[in-house]
């Protein structure tokens, strides 16, 4: 197995199980390329990469920028706030526009769960999700995944807990996904509020008390508190937050084993997790951002081999 | 589809120590020279022959490394088949260093044109030379000729040389294979 079964990465519930493995292993040789004196290959110089970001983003949009500089595409750049989305163009206009320029691939988040979709049954380029509403962000799974794999040998077996605003987050679906594809046991640990109501459908276990959580878990995912999406009250304040649902390095020590710990960022100090956690050895969160690069230039590269000339 | 061997055991391992013998020659006790197999097939070679120095000639310092060209390639999107990238292992410093460049068959050219480009990710070495085991003169593409070659091959374009190697394939041999 050489290539990807899909040309377009939309979400992690497209991907079979050796997809994930292909990206994986390529990445590790991205890995290596980033480490050296000079970071770049010359593979995708006759490729365009469009980054539409319909929504706002640093880290995601920096690690993907990154990624295309390190494997030579050229690449443009396209964000909401400055366009004329806001004078009321649509979506497939937009696209086609900038696709009219000879672009190759797109990169794209929207604040609309399953635009990314919508927009590969319309357009011919190869779409790379950003992150859909409270959808998908696929990049962020595998990047998680190549990270748990990096830190513990291997996925498969492992027990991983994601823990807090689950409701609105598209990264704890992607996870659910790509772990459970990879033989993971998953389990989803937050206020009830947060928890969406039928997510023990997607047979992952559900757990209130955090405590129990870590026990129970190898690695433990700290999602951050999306206050910026939250249009009612969902928990009483974010000290009682932090009490119920922070760990903190005493109640990691507490535990009779080490857990990693993971965080997708921006992180909240002293909400989600206290800063003598963030800068622990249990914590691989910088590794996380590092393995962004090497797992979104292993998804650019694969899909644009599938790019026929 | 027929083969015909070219090389067979015993010839390979004569034509290694000659190969070996010519890199003390012009390297002397290696301190400044460095060995890179390019992947995936002159890892083998390279691998043999740093062995061979460092035992059979008591070369102490003998460094290896490998070179994968898969992202320096220029047919990247031009093949039916996509290519697949190897480990790329150098641990070592190749700036001002001598490198050589191992390969088992030499051919287009193309790959090792890749490989000068590869290297210069790690540094700028002083000088590049290039050894194969296998040269197929009359069919390169590029202005790229070995510096040290085990055996010169007339091979028209539809026909193949496959190198074997004890390692992995059982054998020690060269084989024209006509498709």
């Amino acid at each position: 197995m050489s290539e990807l079964s899909v040309n377009h990465l939309l979400g992690i519930k497209y991907l079979t199980k050796q997809d994930i493995q292909l990206i994986f292993e390529t990445a590790d040789h991205f890995k290596e390329v980033i480490n050296r004196p000079i970071k770049k290959v010359p593979s995708l110089r006759d490729i365009t990469i469009a980054n539409l970001f319909f929504e706002n983003s640093t880290r995601t949009k920096l690690s993907f920028e990154l990624a295309e500089k390190r494997l030579s595409a050229d690449i443009i750049n396209f964000s909401a706030s400055q366009s004329s989305v806001k004078k009321g163009e649509t979506l497939i206009d937009t696209v086609n526009n900038i696709l009219s320029m000879k672009v190759d691939m797109v990169v794209m988040r929207h604040p609309n769960p399953g635009a990314g979709v919508f927009l590969s049954n319309h357009i011919s380029a190869s779409i790379i999700n950003a992150g859909d509403g409270a959808h998908e962000h696929p990049t962020q799974a595998l990047l998680d995944s190549y990270s748990i794999r990096e830190r513990l040998g291997e996925v498969k077996g492992k027990n991983v807990v994601i823990v807090g605003d689950v409701l609105h987050s598209r990264v704890a679906l992607s996870n659910i996904f790509a772990l459970q594809l990879q033989g993971a046991k998953v389990m989803v640990c937050g206020p009830k509020t947060l928890i969406p109501k039928y997510i023990d459908k997607l047979g992952v276990k559900v757990e209130t008390n955090l405590r129990k959580a870590l026990d129970w878990c190898d690695v433990a995912n700290m999602l951050r508190v999306q206050n910026e999406r939250m249009d009612i009250s969902y928990f009483p304040s974010t000290r009682e937050y932090a009490q119920q649902f922070g760990v903190t390095k005493e109640l990691l020590n507490s535990l009779d084993k080490e857990i990693t710990i993971m965080h997708p960022g921006p992180i909240n100090r002293g909400v989600e997790i206290t800063s003598d956690v963030a800068d622990s050895d249990q914590a691989i969160i910088l590794n996380q951002v590092e393995n962004g690069v090497a797992i979104r230039m292993a998804v650019i590269y694969l899909l644009a081999s599938k790019i026929k000339q | 589809m027929s083969q015909k061997v070219l090389l067979n055991a015993k010839e390979v391992n004569i034509i290694l120590h000659r190969l070996a013998c010519q890199l003390i020659e012009n390297h002397n006790d290696f301190s400044n020279t460095v060995l890179i197999g390019i992947q995936p097939r002159g890892k083998y070679l390279a691998n043999r022959l740093c062995k061979m120095l460092r035992e059979d000639y008591k070369i102490k310092n003998v460094e290896l490394g490998q070179l994968d060209i898969t992202f320096f390639r220029d047919d990247f999107r031009r093949g039916d088949k996509p290519l697949e990238a190897n480990t790329t292992e150098i641990d070592f410093v190749v700036e001002n260093k001598k490198v050589v460049f191992i390969d088992d068959v030499l051919y287009t050219g193309r790959s090792i044109r890749a490989a000068l480009t590869a290297i210069q990710s790690f540094g700028r070495p002083d000088e590049i030379e290039l050894l194969t085991l296998i040269d197929r003169r009359f069919s390169r593409h590029l202005p790229i000729q070995p510096d040290y070659r085990g055996r010169q091959v007339d091979a028209i374009n539809d026909e193949k040389v496959k190198v074997n190697w004890i390692e992995n394939e059982g054998e020690d041999s060269v084989y024209l294979i006509n498709k």
